[in-house]
């Protein structure tokens, strides 16, 4: 889960990290008041979880209020990559001497989180994570004692940083460092730092990316999801446990295991379907699961077929077998189903529904070419 | 015989009261496995499964009592962390955790505890160790898999198994299967899986099963280049992965560029590691 820029700017502030002086709203006429009160120049930036707003026309800088209020009416009509435009943020336009890009985030390797540090201004957050395969500066962070202050001297050393500016940035990097444990964030990002020309050190932009896994121990952050991202169906399936991401073909699928899953993705998309959806099932597989499952499915309009996939394991093929059979008694079968199961109770899971209107399939490669052929594909 | 487990090691449940728990250690006794212990909160003092294993409150007392050597953790994920680093303190030297959802960062901590105590950490959010016909700590169905002198290395429990049986099926059998988890970390990585598999003299041949995300498919794609003997064969998930979603697991997602399919089976076929998407191909190379 990602938060928008006002958001992230708001934790950065409560964890001592500076930010330009800035606003948010989603109606034009405040961004007028709001630049008139922070005093012109300001940057209009729109508030969209997408890469590169910059390069659409989403950031957008304002000489008086009067242009303000007309930048932030431009870019909250307008979408960008397909989202509508929400909120705008206002923030005062500064003068920029030196830009610099600070990140945290895990190193799968070593399995620590590292903080990296190097001088921009051409490279975005968007590709920085490259930087984790080059030789970038960066320290790494034992997990069980945290970022030290030596860390933060180690960086400015090799980056040839500022002295006077030093005190500010070890501030900002344990602001940073503390924010990330505090939050469960797998990343966070500053892009960029700057020292400005009236020789203030700021931060610019930055991302927070939060781990899903915490999200029972920050539940307060639910409030700040984005339900623009989100297609129909992604939001009630994290209700039941499910994972669920939208596509657009046509055959719907519900699988077990997220490996399985995408490769029976895959394996549709080499026999010339187009899958509708990921599903997968997850662990705690119960009737009450299945029935949400197929529903969601179900009421996506484009879904002509739906595509099981059970392999026991974990999840027994007989709780899914009987999950199936009270969403068909529920729904019926307008449209067909085919199942394929193996593994753990896969005999009895398909004896459980060998009454039942459901299409079965030998393998997984067999199931997915009988959906191919129902939607009309080669 | 083969890497990490055999018959003589002696293992306990953390969560064998709960339903998975329950039913996998009995699926595991019933295989060969020595459960000797289970270990409940509160529950200490009582038997399960048909009286035969104990219950104990700590892994600390179950240790002292059973001389256990591993752990399996199905613990719920909010109580997991509790579970690894009490694990990691009792004493035994492996522990593999099935249980998914754990926060990152917990993770982070755990890794580093077991390292500076010696202990051997496998997943979490994986299908355990399987040493088919002999001994299994995990989840794997016993019947999708028979011995053989393939050695498995995987992200996917559920995906590893339908492989698995689909070699049965053509007589291809296996050494070890390590679920490795599909969290963003892992406590063993394919490549330290590798290096027990290239000394192991059961194994002849090494599959990779990976998927998208990270970029631990490209270090084992050079470790099998400059230091593995053994043949190695990669099948690959996710090339129909659409970027900044996260695909069920929580290690797979493509960001920033990076964990994309396409870099892993360059990688690999620069190594000269066969690499494969299909099932039916993979077959092929494995009967080769």
């Amino acid at each position: 889960m990602k938060l928008h820029e006002y958001q992230a700017k708001a934790f950065f502030k409560n964890y001592g990290i500076p930010i330009p002086e800035g606003h948010v709203t989603s109606i034009a006429r405040e961004a007028k008041q709001i630049a008139e009160e922070i005093g012109c120049p300001v940057v209009v930036k729109a508030q969209v979880l997408v890469e590169g707003r910059g390069t659409s026309g989403g950031i957008l800088l304002a000489k008086s209020p009067q242009e303000a209020e007309k930048a932030a009416s431009e870019i909250l009509s307008k979408k960008i990559h397909g989202l509508s435009v929400r909120n705008v943020l206002i923030d005062e336009a500064l003068s920029i001497e030196k830009e610099y890009f600070l990140l945290i985030t895990l190193d799968r390797e070593k399995r620590m989180p590292l903080l990296m540090m190097y001088e921009s201004g051409t490279i975005y957050i968007e590709t920085a994570a490259n930087a984790l395969f080059d030789n970038l500066d960066r320290v790494y962070i034992d997990p069980l004692i945290g970022l030290q202050r030596y860390q933060v001297r180690q960086l400015a050393n090799r980056l040839d940083f500022q002295p006077k500016y030093l005190r500010g940035l070890t501030e900002i990097c344990l602001g940073m460092w503390k924010l990330f444990c505090d939050m469960d964030a797998r990343m966070v990002a500053i892009n960029p730092l700057v020292i400005t020309k009236d020789q203030r050190l700021l931060v610019l932009d930055g991302k927070i990316t939060l781990d899903e896994n915490a999200r029972f121990r920050q539940e307060y952050l639910v409030d700040f999801r984005d339900y623009d991202v989100e297609a129909y169906g992604e939001f009630e399936a994290r209700k039941h446990g499910l994972e669920y991401i939208k596509m657009d073909g046509n055959i719907g699928c519900l699988v077990n295991g997220a490996g399985l899953t995408m490769a029976t993705l895959d394996c549709i998309q080499d026999n010339g379907g187009h899958p509708a959806n990921f599903m997968d099932l997850g662990a705690g597989v119960n009737i009450d699961k299945v029935i949400a499952a197929l529903d969601i499915l179900l009421n996506d309009p484009q879904v002509k077929v739906v595509l099981v996939n059970i392999f026991g394991g974990m999840t027994r093929c007989d709780d899914i077998a009987y999950g199936l059979q009270a969403a068909i008694e529920k729904y019926g079968t307008e449209i067909p189903i085919i199942v394929h199961m193996g593994g753990t109770h896969a005999e009895s899971g398909i004896k459980i529904l060998k009454d039942l209107d459901i299409i079965f399939a030998p393998s997984m490669i067999d199931a997915v070419k009988k959906a191919v052929t129902i939607v009309g594909g080669k | 015989m083969s890497i990490l487990i055999n018959k003589s090691t002696r293992v306990i449940v953390q969560g064998i009261t709960g339903r998975e728990g329950n039913f996998h250690a009995r699926q595991m006794i019933n295989y060969g496995t020595q459960v000797v212990a289970g270990v409940s909160p509160s529950r200490g003092g009582s038997w399960v499964l048909d009286e035969k294993v104990p219950v104990f409150d700590t892994m600390q007392a179950a240790v002292e009592v059973t001389e256990a050597n591993a752990s399996i953790i199905f613990v719920p994920a909010r109580q997991a962390t509790d579970a690894l680093l009490e694990a990691a303190d009792s004493g035994v030297e492996l522990v593999v955790c099935i249980t998914e959802g754990i926060p990152v960062q917990d993770i982070a901590k755990v890794y580093h505890y077991m390292t500076t105590k010696g202990v051997r950490f496998v997943g979490p959010n994986c299908s355990g160790i399987i040493n088919p016909g002999e001994v299994k700590i995990g989840i794997t169905p016993e019947d999708c898999v028979i011995p053989g002198k393939v050695g498995i290395i995987s992200r996917s429990g559920t995906l590893s198994y339908m492989i698995m049986e689909a070699m049965k099926e053509r007589g291809i059998g296996v050494s070890t299967c390590v679920g490795i988890g599909g969290d963003i970390l892992q406590g063993t990585s394919f490549v330290e899986a590798m290096e027990m598999f290239e000394t192991d003299p059961y194994t002849e041949r090494l599959l990779l099963i990976g998927e998208i995300g990270g970029l631990e498919e490209e270090r084992a794609a050079r470790f099998a280049a400059y230091q593995m003997s053994k043949p190695v064969a990669a099948f690959l998930a996710g090339k129909s992965a659409p970027p900044g979603k996260r695909m069920g697991h929580a290690g797979a997602y493509i960001e920033a560029g990076i964990g994309i399919l396409k870099s892993k089976i360059e990688a690999f076929e620069s190594a000269g590691v066969k690499v494969v998407t299909e099932i039916p191909e993979l077959l092929k190379l494995l009967e080769k």
